[in-house]
């Protein structure tokens, strides 16, 4: 069996802050292979974007990545030379943040800031350079792409400085992208757009993709596998489809429960009650256990993995596998 | 059907620039001097039952807020009246003249004043506008905390110790506390986080039982709105483009937008159809300041034709909702 393109196992991430430590990501575990989306599902303070930037590379102190292993295209990430995580950055794994005017420099043209870009990784000529950025503005759907190589970040739509954001990731043709809730700034209309293109653009070129959202919806339309966090855990992953159809944790089947569309009008939502937990200040055993219907004393103890059709839940008391549910 | 009890009537917005003597010369002499004014609202007219929710969604830029906003007699119409029971919720100074509309906006964080406890946010607009006595205060307060589903005891806490679904039950007791008739909503879940959403919108219903709210509800999310609206308002470039009732609007959207809007939403499927889930609209939304002749919607309009170029449509009756689009109103051809 050939190893998975990206394979993180048992990632923690703690920040030490004056408070105290923070385990913003405690004991994820997952793989990615190429042509697929995974979908990185969770609410704010789950520990997804510490996720994305641990593979990146991207931890600052007061944090650090306590434990575990990054293995990516067979070399192991954690613990190595921030040179040669740099050579990797942006060539072989790009990231789409949620901000598009954040990550495009102002004071540079469009054309100008791709350019550079191209040349942290390659030389090239200033043809080449500027032939391989139209293809890729082309690429994402970009109208007139050689006029845009003129314009600053400013003269542009949102929907259209995550397009140029997005190219900029798929300059260096990488072999995994991680996007931070790419289109969660956007309007729905383009978010749409933007959503469509990326799924035909992993799929016509060969290349993984981690997206990570709080919106199921996007990840039920986009993501071949879903993994859910919760407070830094993870809590159920697996094939999309099955894991929506019939999530086996509670913090997933109340999350679904409670999607307006999936009630009949005007009715009471099923809600989950209570908030996220304090990171600082953790439960015990499953850090869901203080809002879940199903908790008992032994869920105090850390949960087991249940697996069954190529999907897993941590949790002590599963909901019943989909054939089951279906009697 | 009871009489219409909100009445916004013949609304328009415009925002024109300040333009300086400097800015005319510069622009004389060639430089890049915006003159253009932004036409946010176009001659809007809806009317809200008691007790009715109203849904108006729209993208970014549709003018949905600063209806809102016009609606809540916090900002003042270009032209056009606001009418409560048939008094102007606004003077024509542009001084609010009732207390009976209040308002919730989307983020609790920037919304509440971080310096003021709980207690003297809820108590500042009551005891101004006498329906409590300063005495009185703490006890009105603790009422509306229980309300909106918060304990009594956090009236001595700051805004910073919440958290943003606590937060925004405090902007909505803020908001009650003023004990309204009318509520806009502004965004009001769209800041959330999902698990928290659900409890927010379940208050929200509670509340319009218990007290008989009247809503205004603007929001960019169609789930949500389908679920708590009795109609539904869909807005373009500062215009309502179609009005009916929640369920024939969404079972049978008529305007070319509504019906590229609900289909490129991507939905939460968790059934087996992959392929054509949905369709995105294609090309963005056109600037404000440079709106397109004739019907807003033509540039992105796969159904436009000659006269939407030309003409705007009206907001005519189309099946059971209103619909201002030409392909039911003797067609897309201009007349011979």
């Amino acid at each position: 069996m050939t190893e998975p393109l990206l394979q993180v196992r048992d990632l923690h991430t703690h920040f030490f802050t004056r408070a105290g430590e923070v385990k913003a990501v405690n004991g994820v575990s997952f793989s990615v292979d190429r042509g697929r989306v995974l979908g990185l599902v969770g609410e704010s303070g789950s520990g997804k974007s510490v996720t994305g930037y641990s593979i990146l590379g991207l931890i600052d102190p007061p944090g650090r990545i306590v434990s575990g292993s990054i293995r990516f295209e067979g070399r192991e990430l954690v613990g190595l030379d921030p040179d040669e995580l740099r050579a990797l950055r942006g060539r072989r794994i790009a990231m789409v943040f949620q901000d598009a005017t954040a990550t495009l420099n102002p004071v540079l043209t469009v054309g100008r800031q791709m350019t550079l870009a191209i040349r942290a990784h390659e030389r090239a000529s200033d043809r080449a350079a500027r032939d391989l950025a139209l293809d890729v503005l082309k690429k994402v759907g970009i109208p007139d792409p050689a006029s845009r190589l003129n314009t600053y970040p400013h003269e542009l739509s949102g929907g259209m400085r995550q397009r140029v954001a997005i190219a900029v990731a798929l300059l260096h043709r990488p072999a995994l992208i991680v996007a931070d809730e790419p289109t969660t700034a956007l309007d729905v209309s383009v978010q749409a757009q933007i959503i469509f293109e990326m799924r035909d653009l992993v799929r016509s070129l060969g290349t993984a993709m981690i997206w990570i959202t709080h919106d199921l919806a996007t990840v039920s339309s986009l993501a071949d596998d879903v993994l859910v966090m919760y407070a830094g855990r993870m809590v159920e992953a697996g094939p999309t489809r099955v894991t929506l159809r019939a999530p086996r944790h509670p913090y997933t089947a109340g999350l679904l429960a409670s999607v307006p569309s999936r009630n009949p009008k005007g009715v009471d939502l099923p809600q989950i009650p209570g908030s996220t937990p304090s990171l600082l200040r953790l439960p015990p055993g499953c850090p869901f256990q203080p809002r879940c219907p199903r908790a008992t004393p032994v869920c105090r103890e850390d949960p087991p993995r249940v697996v069954d059709s190529g999907r897993e839940a941590l949790c002590h008391h599963p909901l019943p596998p989909a054939s089951q549910a279906a009697a | 059907m009871s009489d219409p009890h909100l009445v916004i009537d013949r609304v328009s917005k415009r925002f024109d620039p300040r333009v300086t003597l400097g800015d005319r010369i510069a622009a004389r002499l060639g430089a890049r001097v915006e003159l253009r004014g932004v036409q946010a609202v176009r001659d809007v007219s809806l009317a809200i039952a008691p007790g009715e929710t109203l849904g108006l969604v729209g993208e970014s830029g549709c003018g949905k807020s600063t209806l809102g906003r016009m609606a809540a007699g916090i900002m003042a119409p270009t032209s056009g009246t606001v009418r409560l029971e048939g008094r102007p919720v606004m003077s024509p100074g542009g001084t609010k003249l009732t207390t009976r509309v209040q308002t919730v906006f989307q983020d609790p964080f920037a919304s509440l004043n971080p310096r003021m406890s709980v207690g003297e946010i809820l108590a500042e607009g009551p005891v101004a506008h006498g329906l409590t006595t300063r005495e009185n205060a703490r006890d009105y307060v603790a009422g509306w905390l229980d309300r909106v589903g918060l304990d009594r005891s956090y009236v001595g806490r700051f805004p910073h110790q919440f958290s943003g679904g606590q937060r925004q039950r405090i902007a909505i007791a803020r908001a009650l506390a003023m004990q309204p008739d009318v509520l806009v909503c502004d965004e009001p879940v769209a800041s959330l986080d999902v698990s928290i959403q659900a409890q927010i919108i379940n208050l929200f219903l509670k509340l319009r039982r218990e007290l008989g709210l009247t809503y205004l509800f603007i929001s960019h999310d169609l789930g949500v709105v389908r679920h708590i609206s009795d109609r539904v308002a869909i807005m373009y470039l500062g215009r309502i483009v179609e009005i009916g009732t929640a369920d024939a609007l969404y079972a049978d959207p008529r305007h070319p937008y509504t019906q590229a809007l609900l289909a490129s939403v991507p939905r939460l499927m968790t059934e087996d159809a992959v392929g054509a889930e949905f369709a995105p609209i294609a090309g963005e939304i056109p600037s404000p300041l440079a709106p397109p002749p004739g019907c807003p919607f033509h540039t992105r309009c796969p159904a436009a034709g000659p006269r939407c170029v030309a003409e705007m449509p009206d907001l005519v009756p189309t099946g059971a909702q209103r619909v201002a689009c030409h392909l039911y109103t003797g067609g897309v051809e201009l007349a011979a």
